[in-house]
């Protein structure tokens, strides 16, 4: 029983990160009365991103103060389901956030959106490589909704965040004489802002790639170009490269962050409120289990707190979704040996691979400036641009170079046999750390039966609730299909004319290594889709056990994609803010039939 | 004969580094330039160690001077200030592993690819394994680290790094990744948290620090930097 009682409000919004920032705005504005519960501190530009302090890898990179208090709670893993879960004790292969802004404050602010099959993997690829193609383990599910429902969407977020970028194609026109992705879909406009200059590795590469008959493109970047005001009057600096991007706060605001694009606007009205340090325990239900009577959490003081609210948001961090319904009874939990059941169903990462260019001295690649979203990419090996019949695998994804600013304490690449201490590595880093490019290949990581998120049986948070366990390895579909774009990759590698090339990919059999970082990008464990059985949350991102219970976020996806998650997941948050502004709030009821 | 440096100043270093912790700093591994200005820098106050004790200093010292010995490219450990700055980091709340999840049960003998899974804080590690590390090398070689010469050093610390050293409770090569993770904070860290003394090391690899705006380099292709380092204190 908590022991404090709040006054009810219309909607309490569970973590206050982009989509939970996207909510509070879109319900707000609908005129309903809002709380957001936020687990971490509270943010901003400034003290958290203020000029010079801000500018310190040890205390944000290496001592991770604006990312997740581990000592707290964490997550376990394990390979299989013969093993047994192990804390994730360190931050290591990916880097969980927490506070106001949640991992929009300090991500990178790459901003894509998504090719149209991905949207539906598996009748794609049944459609076109037969429905042998797809192993049986392999548990592809469509989502439910199209590109073109979600277009306005994407094109809004690009415009509240002021992403950077060159279109090619504008209402069925090529533009700008196709220097843009020719693998994009449509749009409906432009960019709101020119790319990004683009840094002297990434030159190179796109020289390089042109070279080799393949279609490099300007990535489009949420740190903008120019000084920018978006659709809330929130205003933007002109990004410097500092090359101080993930992992930190802008101290410039021209990084894109709930808290430059959206909390200054959210400030100013009377009928929003956030709390901070306040852990949501669950989501309360009635008695029928069908109605979400509002949440409880543990505040700042320790006290436990029920919050009334006539809507409830899930708007936790990617997997954490997963977690809170199955703590609070949402949905049916995905049981791997009957295949029943969904909440934590589907869990994808990414497929990563880097190649390092080693030119030694005198190249002055100048490394250290950089900026999170910026670069030269392309799309040529992402989702299904190319012929993936002769080759056996599912997936694919995009190939970057994207400087973000090296700094020296989170290594520094050496050439291959360089001694990791001693005389032999120092003169290694001098001679390469300004003289050293890479690029990386983002790959997909499909959904398998056998990877799943589940609560642990042994360990526990600092609030005596058990840690989300992820069952999950890396498989031979996705280890081939990096493989391959690698491969590829390697003549461009060439191209590029350095005195070695290091590559860094998996083999067939290798595992999930939680220690070096990899990426930050889970996707799954709440899907959205058509049918009941196999999702958690119907194409509104209703949940369809009980209707007054909406989840947003990349929990959502039913499968990995080859971009970064956070431009389709906040596009899925204002498609979902549509429905409920326009359909729900004047008639609260599921509104997809099952 | 290594690095040039002559028989009577190897013999003055050992001495003096046998004697006292200010002279530790000294090191073995330094050439003529470098070494000059070390052994007059001796003279000034010398740090003293909030938490390690005068022999846990004593090895601390002779082990990151191996990890990144002094020569003419640029500082090394000690010149830098790593065993300071790893000792002031002891008594931080990330010393007490207050920044990882350190919640029972703690299972031996898991697989690497899971992570860090030992019970050691940074304290209670470098606390275990120093002086296990001493034992282990008492045994083997009959004299305190500090004393051995740098082939016989380096072969030590290669035996961490594999695993073929044991050192009582803390996994060899846990500790060597410890080790070598902190001995990199306290080269590469902004001054103001006791390490990268002068910024040299920065200096020494062409990164400007704190600087914070390159809209004038980005597209300067291949012209080298020529701004010093800014540091932020």
């Amino acid at each position: 029983m908590a022991e404090i009682r709040m006054k009810p409000v219309d909607a309490v919004i569970i973590g206050f990160g982009w989509t939970g920032a996207i909510m509070a705005k879109e319900l707000t504005e609908a005129g309903l009365h809002v709380v957001a519960l936020e687990r971490g501190a509270y943010r901003d530009t400034y003290p958290d991103g203020a000029y010079p302090g801000s500018l310190d890898e040890l205390t944000y990179l290496q001592r991770w103060k604006l990312f997740q208090k581990m000592s707290k709670t964490s997550v376990t893993f394990r390979h299989s389901a013969s093993d047994t879960a192990l804390p994730y004790r360190q931050i290591g292969a990916f880097k969980p956030g927490e506070g106001v802004g949640g991992a929009g404050l300090h991500w990178a602010g790459q901003h894509w959106r998504v090719h149209p099959e991905e949207l539906k993997m598996k009748s794609h690829y049944q459609e076109k490589y037969g429905r042998n193609f797809i192993p049986e383990s392999m548990t592809l599910q469509d989502f439910g909704i199209t590109y073109e429902e979600l277009e306005p969407h994407f094109d809004f977020v690009e415009k509240m965040m002021g992403t950077s970028g060159q279109a090619y194609c504008v209402k069925g026109q090529v533009v700008a004489g196709g220097i843009g992705n020719p693998f994009e879909a449509n749009r409906s406009d432009n960019y709101p802002l020119p790319p990004q200059k683009t840094p002297y590795p990434a030159y190179l590469f796109e020289v390089a790639a042109r070279e080799c008959g393949l279609h490099p493109f300007q990535e489009p970047s949420a740190n903008v170009s120019q000084p920018y005001t978006n659709q809330y009057g929130c205003q933007m600096g002109p990004c410097n490269f500092c090359g101080f991007c993930s992992g930190y706060a802008c101290y410039n605001y021209s990084k894109a962050s709930p808290n430059v694009n959206i909390l200054p606007a959210l400030k100013q009205v009377a009928n929003f409120e956030l709390r901070c340090d306040c852990n949501v325990l669950r989501i309360d239900l009635d008695r029928t289990k069908k109605q979400a009577t509002g949440v409880t959490y543990v505040d700042a003081n320790g006290n436990t707190v029920m919050q009334p609210a006539a809507l409830v948001i899930a708007s936790t961090f990617a997997y954490n979704n997963a977690r809170l319904f199955l703590l609070s009874g949402i949905g049916k939990p995905y049981d791997p040996k009957t295949g029943k059941g969904a909440v934590g169903k589907n869990v994808a990462y990414q497929t990563m691979s880097s190649v390092r260019l080693f030119y030694g001295p005198g190249k002055n690649l100048n490394t250290f400036i950089g900026a999170g979203g910026n670069g030269v990419a392309l799309d040529d090996f992402n989702a299904d641009n190319f012929d993936h019949g002769p080759l056996g695998f599912v997936g694919g994804g995009p190939v970057w170079c994207n400087p973000t600013g090296i700094k020296p304490i989170s290594g520094i690449p050496v050439p291959t046999g360089t001694p990791g201490w001693g005389k032999g590595w120092k003169s290694a880093i001098k001679d390469n750390y300004i003289n050293t490019a890479s690029f990386e290949v983002h790959g997909s990581n499909m959904v398998y039966a056998d990877n799943y998120l589940d609560l642990d049986p042994t360990y526990t948070d600092s609030f005596g609730q058990p840690l989300l366990r992820f069952t999950f390895d890396f498989k031979d579909n996705d280890i081939r299909m990096v493989r391959y774009i690698t491969e590829r990759m390697q003549q461009v590698a060439r191209a590029m004319n350095p005195k070695s090339i290091q590559t860094s990919v998996m083999q067939i059999g290798d595992h999930l290594d939680l220690r070096p970082y990899q990426t930050t990008h889970w996707a799954g464990g709440v899907a959205m889709g058509a049918d009941r059985d196999t999702s958690v949350v119907n194409r509104y991102l209703q949940s369809w056990d009980v209707h007054n219970v909406f989840a947003v976020g990349s929990g959502v996806f039913p499968v990995g994609i080859g971009y970064n998650p956070t431009g389709l997941a906040t596009a899925l948050a204002y498609w979902s803010a549509k429905a409920i502004r326009e359909q729900y709030l004047k008639d609260p009821r599921p509104l997809v039939d099952a | 004969m290594p690095l040039g440096i002559s028989p009577a100043r190897r013999a003055f270093l050992r001495d003096a580094l046998a004697m006292a912790p200010a002279a530790a700093a000294a090191g073995t591994g330094m050439l003529g330039a470098t070494l000059a200005k070390t052994v007059s820098a001796a003279g000034a106050p010398a740090y003293r160690p909030a938490y390690f004790s005068s022999a846990e200093w004593t090895t601390l010292n002779a082990l990151v001077d191996r990890l990144i010995p002094a020569d003419q490219l640029g500082p090394g450990a000690l010149e830098a200030g790593v065993p300071e700055f790893i000792d002031l980091q002891m008594n931080l709340p990330y010393g007490y592993g207050a920044l990882w999840y350190m919640h029972a049960p703690f299972v031996k003998g898991a697989s690497l690819l899971m992570g860090y899974q030992l019970e050691f804080s940074p304290r209670t590690m470098y606390r275990s394994a120093l002086a296990g590390f001493e034992q282990a090398v008492q045994a083997l070689h009959k004299q305190p680290f500090n004393l051995l010469d740098e082939a016989a050093k380096d072969a030590l610390i290669a035996d961490l790094e594999h695993g073929t050293l044991r050192i009582g409770d803390v996994p060899p090569v846990d500790f060597f990744t410890q080790l070598l993770q902190n001995t990199h904070e306290g080269y590469f860290c902004d001054p103001k948290h006791g390490g990268n003394k002068n910024m040299a090391a920065w200096r020494m690899i062409n990164f400007p620090g704190a600087r914070g705006d390159y809209t004038d380099w980005v597209e300067q292709y291949g012209k080298h930097y020529p701004l010093g380092p800014v540091s932020i204190g």
